[in-house]
């Protein structure tokens, strides 16, 4: 099936003249569009296993691009831009540079799994997408996403205590992105719960909260899961070739401080 | 199993999560408000933890399994029970999707089985708990003759657009259950909450984004895409004709609320229709008070709509 939904023409290699001849030919004009062509040298031939070897990317090798997934994307219902179906195509032939252009957006995918529920062979693209949004942090194209930090900062909270206190997850995420906590809109929300309850309710609620809930039991999980992630996130580097790299800098720094 | 399903729901280990105890405190008190007025028993599983919601998997899936198996891990061995109920849909998804994922993925099971050890918990077996929906637990508990038969006053023609979400019914391999014959819940086009509430006399509105998604995965950090996606739900849902939007879900609920209140201040759009766990309509059918199922814990205002339309 053709895919219509993504051309590999980029509109500025599009070329039109008011007035060209070439030899002799006249060229001028709409009719006479030229493309610039381009040549890609840069394949990255490990990236697709870079990819699979991230959590959510394992079935990236299964994918006949047929579309469905893109077809049924919500995001891509708002922009066209974010296109998982062609992601993971660039992905597959290596095509690193192509990918990178689209790297400030994909970490917008919202997890509604529509694309999970429609692909025909499995692939997962919602894990897809996570594993290609932590491939471009881990590989330092962009800063941590706002999406990451608030899962880092709740995640931080669940291994730590066991439980959530969504006034203390807002707070510090605001607080690690830098944003005022007084957004009009959340101000306004604020006003309007309070017009009908109480302050105990509120409190209770974690919005005017100081107490932090917490499992009972938990400090064995805590260890576990700290020693864990820690684990995860070494493996990771490793597999992306970038722990070796870390090393080198460290002992180049080490060395420079030394001599 | 040896009963059949109404015997087995009426009493079954119960799992609030997280948010039902903070922002979707008003869910928490009408299910159980709601399960008191019909006798069913809810018995809080002992020192639950989160379930990881949408985030814990973006550090690393396998946390999320664990953190899921553990909750399951307690009913059946802490509790000796084999249902667990689930009104959040993050919630249901994560214990539904660590009851596949231990079963069917060797990798998950080593880790998760690991993790317990060393935490010092039981390990939990696959098979040996059922996770339900609050949607499921009533539909099979009660049913819609029984409401039909307790319900007073009811909901009257209150014009109603039922919405899901994602989390109840995506992706559909975990969900075994569903799409399995007439009487089950349909992945594609979900009833049970329909079914429910028409049974205390709603009239749901034909609501074509039942499982449209609110974007509640980036409520805070990407506000912008998930108030372009609640204005199309609610908007879509006023097109319909719909007064209410009934929600079985706390990040949904809320998610709506907030960027209702978002989409106002910073589109300049208002949009009218009232955001309503649908345990607070069953509720209010039932002749609770809307004090019992916390109406005056919504930031959707709906206590006026709802006494004009003599709900109240
Ligand atoms: S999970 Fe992400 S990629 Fe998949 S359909 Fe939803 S937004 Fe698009
Ligand atoms: S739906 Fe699946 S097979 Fe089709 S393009 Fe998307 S990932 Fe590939």
């Amino acid at each position: 099936m053709p895919i219509h939904e993504q051309s590999l023409i980029r509109p500025e290699d599009l070329r039109t003249h008011d007035q060209l001849v070439v030899d002799g030919v006249d060229v001028s004009g709409h009719w006479s569009t030229f493309i610039h062509s381009r040549v890609v040298s840069d394949y990255n031939e490990e990236l697709q296993e870079q990819i699979a070897s991230l959590p959510g990317g394992e079935h990236i090798h299964r994918c006949w691009q047929c579309g469905s997934c893109t077809n049924a994307c919500t995001v891509n219902a708002i922009n066209p831009d974010f296109n998982p179906r062609f992601w993971i195509y660039l992905v597959r032939m290596g095509l690193e540079s192509e990918l990178l252009r689209d790297k400030e957006i994909i970490w917008q995918c919202v997890s509604c799994n529509k694309c999970t529920y429609v692909c025909p062979r499995d692939v997962f693209p919602e894990g897809v997408m996570k594993a290609l949004s932590h491939w471009l942090e881990l590989k330092g194209h962009t800063r941590k996403s706002p999406a990451m930090v608030f899962d880092e900062v709740f995640t931080e909270q669940v291994i730590q205590r066991g439980r959530i206190e969504e006034g203390r997850l807002i707070r510090r995420f605001f607080a690690r992105t830098g944003q005022a906590l007084g957004q009009d809109w959340l101000v306004e929300m604020a006003r309007r719960l309070l017009r009908h309850l109480p302050l105990g309710l509120l409190t209770r609620m974690g919005l005017a909260s100081l107490r932090a809930p917490r499992t009972r039991g938990w400090s064995g999980a805590r260890d576990a899961l700290n020693e864990y992630v820690q684990e995860q996130s070494a493996a990771h580097r490793r597999a992306l070739g970038l722990s070796e790299l870390i090393e080198t800098a460290r002992q180049d720094a080490s060395g420079a401080s030394g001599g | 199993m040896p009963e059949n399903k109404a015997d087995r729901y009426r009493r079954v280990a119960y799992y609030p999560g997280c948010a039902l105890e903070g922002t979707g405190h008003a869910y928490n008190r009408s299910t159980r408000q709601l399960g008191k007025a019909l006798g069913l028993d809810l018995v809080e599983v002992p020192d639950w933890n989160c379930c990881g919601a949408m985030e814990a998997k973006n550090v690393d899936p396998k946390v999320q399994t664990y953190l899921s198996a553990r909750v399951l891990s307690l009913t059946a061995n802490r509790m000796g029970m084999d249902v667990v109920m689930a009104p959040c849909n993050g919630c249901y998804h994560n214990l539904k999707k660590a009851e596949h994922d231990l079963a069917n993925d060797p990798g998950s099971a080593e880790v998760v089985a690991r993790l317990a050890r060393k935490a010092g918990d039981p390990a939990y077996q696959p098979g040996e708990v059922e996770t339900v929906h609050a949607l499921e637990w009533l539909k099979a508990a009660i049913g819609e003759e029984e409401l039909r038969r307790r319900v007073r006053g009811g909901l009257k023609g209150l014009k109603v657009a039922n919405y899901y979400g994602c989390m109840y019914t995506r992706p559909r391999h975990i969900f075994p259950e569903k799409d399995s014959g007439p009487a089950s819940e349909s992945t594609a086009k979900p009833h049970f909450m329909d079914d429910l509430l028409a049974a205390a006399g709603a009239e749901n509105v034909e609501f074509a984004l039942k499982t449209a998604c609110c974007g509640g995965a980036h409520t805070l950090s990407d506000s912008d895409v998930s108030t372009h996606l609640v204005l199309n739900i609610l908007q879509a849902a006023e097109a319909a004709g719909a007064e209410v939007i009934a929600t079985e879900c706390p990040t949904c609920h809320s998610g709506l609320e907030l960027h209702q209140v978002r989409a106002e201040k910073r589109l300049g759009v208002r949009t009218g229709v009232k955001i309503i766990y649908f345990t607070q309509l069953l509720g209010l059918a039932l002749g609770l008070s809307p004090r019992k199922v916390g109406l005056h814990e919504n930031v959707s205002d709906a206590r006026e709509l709802l006494a004009a339309r003599g709900v109240t």
